[in-house]
């Protein structure tokens, strides 16, 4: 059987702990994680924790009801071939020297992003897309020296119906 | 009113219908211990706290209640670890209650002070470190429902030191609400008349059954369901109990050391039904081959245990015994006489297999370690509550005395935790104070929790212990005598202490068999005795457990005497 990605989202209890019980299930379990992201939602008690994994259908099945037997996990969506918007912010810090800073700028315009810092050496872009295009990005600037990259992983919402 | 935080826990205990509880005080305890001592909560002091953890186990187990343990911060907190994933493993209800370091020194490598929550993460059902003395009364109380509700299991609450003596207004919720935990009980009916049709057409179906019968207190239904459809039974050994084990329709044991015709009729089978059961890696052997031939139809109240090894046709989610009871309704409507006629040539194959390849073993001049659980069975009449440590001592046990009813064979299944049975036979017995209570042990297991003889002595709870004694670690000296050349690495026990004289130095009564006429009479000479016994039985010392398949291969792969 063929290991695929997979985007679950998961409302959890916002409480100390319950990061590392989601953690721990995964490493204890020998499950993949390929990027996590938690933050609170709009309910103060609520937090949402976005998560892409691979691993073929049965283990995600597994996954996905290991979830929702830890006591602090509300509900679990698996966006996975469902209609759903995903998002991921870099930083990358490239290297600019001057006969460098033109292309670097061009890139940032064709891929409608910021510098968002500046120095003699640098420019710092910040880059929101999915995972597609922050990768043709970085592909772009790697042969002018990135020197730094950092990124959040995705976040993602199912559409609604009516749109 | 306002209460001490100390006040509310025992008060949340009593409402809780605790009123035992197995513990060891310590520095971070103190104060709990000293309500303790004026509240009307019976406090078992045990000897070391993973006996408190394994006899709050066995009291659970023997009683259907949860069990309640209360230990002391740091080393206290980590030497309960084994008990709560002996409890977690085998989905034992319990609550664990450790004491923490003051909330101001959390954090700060404080004397005694472990993070116990993140260590047990893994291995509890839930668990809670209370920092404010306001949430103590509902923590308790969600604990109590956590591990007694859905599959059961350890709860663990970590109580710091200051709040044990802060005071607070005592307010608790009549009810536990938590809308993340909603375990499902009632099946879905259409899955039950899947059920129903598939047993009305299958030629050589079995019934497969697991510690979740047991648990869900579904022995009864399940004995008229198999009786109503005529189906043979076979369990894993957690499912021990849950049917008759002297009913003709009993297979015994399936798995690794189960009967040949168990093993068998699995194999073949055209229909397998699997009630609260998760087809552990002792039972399938290769999972690929594993009733391979059959639909398997599996009723578990935890979706996690569906599909996890074993691919299955019909999924019930349900609670077992409500399961099987609607089965039993729908199927008394059909005509059973019909149902009942097609098993006869099926019934007959395991007859044949059961006769052919009965469990046996050969009797010599030594003691056989079979042939003393069979007098056990014989003198006890079958009614004995049996404890057991973890080895060639636990299948035994398992293969010769046959358990009639839920709740007589108390044994660490899925952990396999040696020195399980002599604290789990305390609880028991605390349970039920006039059963016969037995720990079948070996020599090497009864010695990692022996200091609980002086527990028994303490509380007059007159337990007995059977040790086969092989002067082996009996279980891997097989394994090494069968696939490691006979090399006996570090499996001799050539300095065991004299049994005879540790039980007495306990105060309690010793006796001992060296050989095979003698052991009626010391079995019989140590269950009349009105307090605890150690009787050591000198026995044959490289006898092997049969049948045997190894691991990894299918069942029918067995290795037979």
């Amino acid at each position: 059987m063929t290991e695929e990605k997979y985007t679950i989202s998961i409302l959890v209890d916002n409480q100390p702990g319950v990061l590392s019980r989601i953690a721990g299930l995964f490493s204890g379990r020998g499950y993949n994680i390929e990027s996590l992201c938690v933050a609170e939602t709009s309910e103060a008690q609520l937090s949402r924790v976005t998560m892409v994994t691979k691993g073929t259908r049965p283990v995600i099945e597994q996954i996905k009801k290991q979830l929702n037997k830890l006591i602090n996990v509300v509900k679990v969506i698996d966006l996975t071939g469902t209609r759903y918007v995903q998002r991921e912010l870099a930083l990358i810090k490239v290297n600019a020297k001057p006969e460098f800073r033109a292309e670097i700028l061009r890139i940032v315009d064709i891929f409608r992003c910021k510098v968002v810092d500046v120095g003699p050496e640098h420019y710092t872009v910040e880059v929101t897309g999915d995972e597609e295009k922050l990768n043709a990005i970085l592909g772009l600037l790697k042969p002018l020296g990135i020197k730094e990259v950092a990124r959040t992983g995705n976040i993602a919402l199912s559409r609604e119906n009516n749109h | 009113m306002e209460l001490t935080g100390a006040q509310i826990l025992m008060k949340v205990l009593k409402e809780e219908n605790a009123d035992t509880i197995f513990g060891y005080p310590g520095g971070a305890v103190l104060d709990i211990f000293d309500e303790l001592a004026r509240a009307d909560i019976n406090l078992v002091f045990v000897r070391h706290e993973q006996g408190a953890v394994h006899a709050a186990d066995g009291y659970a187990r023997a009683s259907g209640k949860v069990g309640v343990c209360l230990v002391t911060s740091g080393p206290g907190a980590t030497n309960t670890v084994t008990g709560i994933a002996s409890a977690y493993m085998d989905s034992i209800p319990l609550v664990v209650i450790t004491g923490q370091v003051p909330t101001h020194l959390i954090g700060n490598d404080a004397f005694q002070e472990v993070d116990i929550v993140g260590i047990t993460r893994p291995c509890t059902k839930h668990n809670y470190l209370v920092k404010d003395v306001k949430d103590l009364g509902d923590v308790i109380k969600e604990a109590f429902y956590i591990a007694r509700s859905g599959r059961p299991g350890p709860v663990l609450i970590d109580i710091p030191k200051d709040l044990a003596i802060a005071k607070v207004p005592y307010k608790v919720k009549k009810k536990v609400g938590l809308k993340s935990y909603k375990p499902t009980y009632e099946p879905n009916k259409k899955q039950l008349k899947k059920v129903v049709e598939l047993i009305k057409k299958a030629r050589k179906p079995v019934i497969f059954t697991g510690g979740g019968v047991i648990i869900s207190g579904a022995a009864k239904n399940l004995t008229e369901f198999a009786h109503q459809t005529r189906i043979p039974v076979t369990g894993s050994l957690m499912g021990l109990g849950g049917f008759p084990g002297t009913d003709p329709l009993w297979l015994g044991m399936l798995g690794m050391h189960g009967t040949y015709r168990a093993n068998m009729a699995v194999s073949e089978c055209d229909l397998m039904i699997a009630v609260g059961v998760r087809f552990d890696d002792r039972v399938t052997g290769k999972t690929d081959e594993f009733a391979a031939n059959a639909t398997i139809i599996q009723i578990d109240i935890d979706p996690t245990s569906i599909h996890k090894n074993i691919p299955v046709s019909v999924p019930v989610v349900g609670d077992c015994n409500i399961t099987l009871g609607y089965l039993n309704d729908l199927i008394k409507k059909e005509n059973s006489e019909d149902i009942k006629k097609k098993r006869e040539k099926w019934l007959g194959q395991i007859e044949e297999w059961k006769e052919t390849t009965p469990l046996v073993y050969k009797q010599k001049d030594n003691i056989k370690p079979q042939y003393v659980i069979e007098k056990l069975f014989e003198i006890t009449k079958g009614k004995a509550i049996i404890t057991t440590e973890v080895g060639q001592n636990q299948m035994w046990a398992a293969q010769y005395y046959h358990f009639d009813k839920p709740g007589h064979f108390i044994t660490s299944g899925g952990l396999g935790c040696m020195g399980f049975g002599l604290p789990a036979a305390i609880g028991a017995q605390k349970a039920c104070p006039d059963a016969i209570v037995v720990d079948i042990a070996g020599d090497g297991s009864i010695q990692m929790n022996i200091q609980e003889m002086a527990t028994a002595v303490q509380y007059g709870l007159p337990v007995k212990v059977v040790i086969l004694n092989n002067r082996f670690l009996g279980m891997v000296r097989q394994w090494q005598e069968l696939f490691y050349d006979k090399l006996y690495s570090s499996t001799h026990l050539d300095h065991n202490p004299d049994f005879v004289k540790l039980a007495e130095a306990y105060g309690a009564l010793g006796l001992r068999a060296t050989k095979p006429e003698e052991v009626e009479k010391i079995l019989a000479q140590g269950m009349a005795h009105n307090g605890p016994v150690i009787m050591d039985f000198v026995v044959e010392n490289e006898e092997n457990v049969y049948p045997m398949v190894p691991a990894g291969a299918p069942i029918t792969q067995m290795l037979l005497v």
